[in-house]
């Protein structure tokens, strides 16, 4: 199995302004993430909102350039500092957004928008260009004459597909998927989510899939990372984090998902207040100021990232065994 | 007949458009009186009597044709040198519309360029050119034209780089806040991970998403730039006798206001008519093209 991207260590630091007068702040959206994707695999995303799910997709699609860290892309190192790097990789990284009202040029036919990356990175003539906008439409289970109409004339499942066939127009290797079902209906997800699968069986393409609706997860990762507050808490396989969740906030996300099957259920545990603002992080455990399990060396050590039984989790409870349910 | 035939599928933008456009009856007129206009203008040596510098020495003064003394020689009579009315405002039209276009093309140009590039780049360069364009707004518009025509000179393409000057910072203002609030969605963002260029980025996917409002504020201003023109003639720093641009015409003859009411009437008619069918044509666009108006 050949390591598609690599991600070590990505940090992304941003300074913000706390008044007149007043020292710069810095706000670590993201603060040391790593995780592996391999060809043809899904990498699962989770954590609520504001834990750094979305500046990861910015560091991975190359809009925004990390603060510390590097990539690996298909075995090699790739600065993205230089411009011709991030120009070259642009077409092995592409993206699809949560909204795909937003995410389609209102003024604009399919047609062009199919387009417009083959314009910018190849030399293709026009009516190659039209050739392979309609192979793609009809790849994502659109019809040919839908490449002559405007975005507002589409619904939501159908914009989330001609998005899709978009981000697949330079073939890229890794699509990074920013909840991209999150804004359907439930019916339309199903669809889109099979559509994407269908895809990556054909295709071999590999999924960076950020979402917080952890069914889905299921349904669809192989790996999954789970985030809170810019670090990664725990990352395993998809078997292991669904069957025996360890770390504590694990088990409080996997805890709010309905469950058909009360041998599925556990135990409803119920995070009390919010996420810690980042630009003040809690010393020690990020965690700790919501774990039921905290005791002093969370309030002051960070944990680290441990491989235990085929996980990586950052725990000082779990690397001390004094969680209950263990 | 696509339409017929695919009932499900929505209208075209432009069919679209137009629909919510013809609904209104003042904006109707507006364009109506519009293109009558520039057929006027475009016929203007076929049409109008006689030509508009020409003096009949046998009648000076004369009234319109309803009026005691009138002939059916000179409709709307003639002004104090003899010249024919109706000649002289038709080929009139010509200037207030030729001013109108130039200056609303000119500063919409440089209004979108600045405007746009302004937004997409934010930081200094937007502070600068903000700052220098509320300066400009806080100077009353018609006082700044007049400083900008006294150093340039009074002629008709003066007073036109005047009015440019004057109504650019409208048009940067209204391109900035469009452009910034189009940056942030993420069809932009889309467009960069593919590869766009910031040019391609700003006039290419941003631009047209931002024309709406500056259509509207183009139309409105055309009707600005003809009064500001016509200002500027009534008060000699517009375009030079014997060129018969109208607020010229109306300065050159307010002495007769008491005696010959028709030399200043009617220049200020057409003033008026004009400057209110670009008005309701700017209302029908602006309600035609805002999306939060429509159903």
């Amino acid at each position: 199995m050949t390591a598609v991207l690599q991600a070590t260590d990505l940090k992304k630091h941003y300074a913000v302004t706390q008044g007149f007068l007043k020292p710069k702040a810095s706000v670590k959206a993201l603060d040391g993430v790593s995780f592996t994707l391999h060809a043809a695999k899904t990498l699962a995303v989770v954590g609520e909102s504001g834990c750094g799910k979305s500046t990861l997709a910015k560091l991975l699609t190359l809009i925004e350039t990390p603060t510390e860290g590097g990539l690996h892309f298909d075995g090699e190192f790739k600065d993205v500092h230089q411009p011709a790097v991030v120009k070259s990789l642009r077409r092995q990284i592409q993206i699809i957004f949560q909204n795909p009202y937003g995410s389609l040029n209102p003024r604009k036919k399919i047609g062009s928008i199919l387009e417009e990356p083959l314009i910018i990175n190849t030399d293709l003539s026009a009516a190659e260009r039209k050739e392979k906008a309609l192979e793609m439409l009809q790849k994502v289970g659109l019809r040919p004459e839908h490449y002559s109409r405007y975005p507002h004339m589409f619904s939501g499942g159908q914009r989330q597909r001609i998005a899709i066939a978009r981000g697949l127009m330079l073939n890229p290797k890794v699509l990074i998927a920013d909840e991209p079902v999150s804004a359907l209906d439930v019916s339309v997800q199903a669809q889109v989510l099979n559509l994407l699968m269908d895809l990556q069986e054909e295709l071999k393409l590999a999924y960076i899939f950020i979402s917080h609706d952890l069914s889905i997860v299921e349904h669809i990762a192989d790996e999954v990372l789970v985030m809170y507050l810019g670090k990664v808490v725990e990352y395993a396989d998809k078997e292991t984090l669904f069957t025996a969740p360890k770390h504590p906030y694990t088990r409080a996300l996997l805890s709010s998902t309905p469950r058909i099957h009360p041998e599925q259920r556990i135990e409803r545990i119920q995070l009390k207040g919010e996420m810690p603002s980042p630009i003040d992080p809690p010393t020690g455990c990020a965690f700790h100021t919501r774990c039921q399990f905290v005791n002093d060396r969370c309030k002051q050590e960070t944990p680290e990232l441990i491989t235990t039984d085929g996980a990586q989790i950052a725990c000082h409870a779990v690397q001390e065994a004094r969680l209950p349910y263990l | 007949m696509t339409t017929l035939s695919k009932p499900m599928a929505p209208p075209s933008p432009l069919r679209e458009f137009w629909s919510y456009f013809s609904a209104n009856r003042g904006a109707l007129i507006g364009l109506y009186y519009i293109i009558f206009l520039i057929l006027l203008i475009i016929f203007a040596d076929v049409i109008s009597p006689y030509h508009p510098y020409e003096q009949y020495r046998q009648s000076f003064l004369m009234p319109p044709v309803w009026e005691a003394g009138g002939s059916w020689a000179h409709i709307l009579g003639t002004d104090d040198v003899g010249r024919d009315m109706l000649s002289r405002l038709i080929h009139g039209a010509r200037y207030s519309m030729l001013a109108g276009a130039m200056v609303v093309t000119l500063s919409l140009i440089i209004g979108i360029v600045l405007g746009v590039l302004a937004g997409f780049y934010r930081g200094t360069f937007e502070v600068v050119i903000m700052r220098i364009a509320d300066v400009m707004l806080a100077v009353p518009s018609l006082l700044l034209a007049i400083a900008v025509v006294a150093v340039l000179g009074p002629s008709l393409l003066n007073a036109a780089m005047a009015i440019v000057v004057v109504s650019m910072p409208h048009y940067i203002r209204l391109a900035r806040a469009s452009t910034i609030s189009e940056m942030s969605k993420d069809y932009v963002i889309s467009s960069r991970v593919a590869g766009a260029s910031s040019f391609r980025l700003m006039f290419v996917a941003v631009l047209p998403n931002c024309m709406a409002p500056l259509i509207v504020q183009a139309t409105l201003g055309f009707s600005n730039a003809i009064l500001d023109m016509a200002a500027l003639g009534f008060v000699g720093l517009g375009a030079q006798p014997p060129i018969p641009e109208w607020g010229s015409m109306l300065a050159d003859a307010r002495q007769f206001v008491q005696s010959a009411w028709w030399v200043v009437t009617f220049p200020g008619v057409m003033i008026l008519t004009t400057v209110l069918a670009f008005n309701l044509m700017g209302d029908g666009l602006r309600d035609a093209l805002d999306p939060k108006l429509k159903q």
